[in-house]
């Protein structure tokens, strides 16, 4: 029998994902993939998988999960009481479990978004070369949709256990962060008085969020012109504006193009933390320069090199 | 042209704002010869109307040698000529009734009938400016000024997949059903896309498409 993992009970909002349907966006089909890339990629190292397999991306309330045949597995990101057959287990390690154990995800502690990499990877059936959900299009993952009660996702034959099994992870953001931006293609739509109200008010995120982008509640953000520009393409993290003035920060599941001013960019570095965020949460943005915004990535993906560098290699 | 970064990880080659074929036509022409030359070695190029988006690994890319490569490229296409006539992708299209829910309301915005809106959206060769939206979604133009109805006030919760609509200048087809603020004026059977096929999408950006009726409006 093939190993798989059923799910008992799929939690607020779990979904496969990868690093995303990229090289399709020319044919409108969004990029998809993990909120938090950084953790998606460190669960999969922690497990010896290539940084591109599929995990499960957990959201805020998280599921119960049962093994049938035994893997290797590994949760970072958001941090949950998690048990393994009523033994609790850690985040940001690496853990074998047998067939037939429990992985049951009580309280979270900090963090909106775990991701739970099974070594070998997940594997849903690939479309165009990816198996991350993007739940609009309904595309991906477990028949384009989040996970169900009674689902059985096939897992891929293992691996061998890497040595290192142990990561530190993200610093988690507990109710609000500061992310860092890098002014934005249309910022000469905006009186520089609309950057300074972007960097020196916190904004609340709606609860009328979701993957594909978080709406910012606080002061509205003028403008200099009125009517919108024309439709072009959108990258992860641009900040855009609509008239009344309510800012967007575009998250995993955004549309390729879109028509709206973009005031400011959240830098790579910083998006794993946005994706660590959840509805009430206050987001302060800071602005940088491209030259901060490489030091801060190269920062960031460290942990990730240090996973690779400790692994033996054949 | 303008060539600058949005954010770390993407790439904006800007014409003037417009929504005008030859602009496009640059914008199509610069992500192909991109895809030839950079393909490889970059997340994805995006053509839209008036723009072209590089997106790339931050990490793994020397920005300087990606900005020549653009800059080089998009010098190529700065005097490309409007496009020759070229093949045209028929769709069939239901008008009017429970396919078309809007179909009278566009008439009486446009102060003409039902039958005159149909004759006036079919009779015209669209030029598919960039793709958008959800997968295989054609923003298509320019309709006819006279039937060009500004989008619902209040967007549906639910298109059918396969519905025919207006927006302003724009016409295009839903290919899943989604939310959606288009004027419905008819339905088709076409299969806008589909992943499993070796082209997935049926338009790609800079097609030519007709809308052919297979019934009018009672």
């Amino acid at each position: 029998m093939t190993a798989a993992i059923h799910v008992l009970r799929p939690g607020l909002l779990t979904s496969v994902q990868d690093l995303g349907r990229w090289g399709h966006q020319a044919s409108g089909v969004p990029v998809a993939g993990p909120m938090d890339s950084f953790s998606h990629r460190l669960a999969n190292l922690l497990v010896g998988n290539a940084a591109g397999a599929a995990t499960l991306e957990i959201t805020l309330i998280g599921p119960e999960l049962e093994f049938e045949g035994a893997a290797m597995v590994a949760v970072c990101g958001a941090e949950f009481d998690m048990t393994a057959n009523g033994q609790p287990i850690a985040t940001g390690a690496s853990v074998v479990v047998s067939s037939g154990t429990r992985l049951h995800f009580g309280r979270r502690r900090a963090g909106a978004r775990a991701y739970l990499a099974v070594g070998g990877g997940i594997e849903t059936p690939l479309t165009l070369g990816s198996r991350a959900t993007h739940l609009v299009s309904r595309m991906g993952g477990h028949h384009g949709r989040a996970l169900a009660a009674g689902d059985h996702l096939p897992l891929a034959s293992a691996p061998p256990p890497p040595v290192v099994r142990k990561s530190l992870g993200l610093t988690l953001p507990s109710g609000r962060a500061r992310l860092r931006v890098l002014p934005g293609p249309q910022i000469d739509w905006f009186p520089a008085e609309a950057l300074r109200t972007l960097t020196n008010v916190s904004f609340r995120i709606s609860p009328r969020s979701n993957r594909m982008g978080y709406r910012l509640e606080g002061p509205p953000l003028t403008r200099t012109r009125d009517g919108e520009p024309i439709s072009e393409p959108l990258a992860f993290g641009a900040i855009q504006v609509p008239s009344a003035g309510e800012p967007i920060l575009l998250m995993a599941d955004r549309q390729t193009a879109g028509g709206y001013p973009k005031i400011a960019s959240v830098i790579s570095a910083d998006l794993p933390i946005a994706g660590q965020l959840a509805p009430g949460d206050f987001i302060e943005f800071a602005l940088c320069s491209h030259r901060d915004a490489a030091t801060a990535l190269i920062a960031r993906e460290r942990p990730l090199l240090r996973v690779l560098d400790a692994t033996p290699r054949p | 042209m303008t060539i600058r970064p949005s954010g770390d990880t993407m790439l904006l080659v800007e014409w003037e704002q417009s929504i005008d074929p030859v602009v496009n036509r640059r914008a199509i022409e610069l992500a192909h010869r991109l895809q030839r030359r950079i393909g490889h070695a970059v997340h994805d190029i995006v053509p839209s109307y008036c723009a072209v988006g590089i997106h790339f690994d931050p990490l793994r890319t020397d920005l300087t040698a990606l900005e020549q490569a653009v800059e080089d490229e998009a010098r190529q296409v700065q005097d490309l000529e409007p496009d020759m006539a070229g093949p045209i992708v028929e769709i069939g299209v239901r008008y009017g009734s429970a396919d078309g829910p809007d179909l009278d309301a566009v008439a009486a915005w446009a102060g003409c009938s039902a039958a005159d809106v149909v004759e006036r959206h079919a009779s015209r060769t669209y030029r598919v400016y960039m793709l958008g939206f959800v997968p295989g979604f054609a923003y298509m133009g320019r309709v006819d000024e006279t039937i060009a109805a500004p989008r619902r006030r209040v967007p549906r919760d639910h298109v059918p997949a396969g519905s025919v609509g207006i927006a302003g200048a724009q016409t295009g087809v839903y290919p899943i059903a989604s939310p959606g603020g288009w004027q419905l004026i008819g339905r088709t059977d076409v299969v806008m896309f589909d992943a499993a096929r070796a082209t997935p999408s049926l338009l790609q950006a800079g097609d030519l498409v007709r809308f052919v009726p297979t019934r009018m409006p009672a």
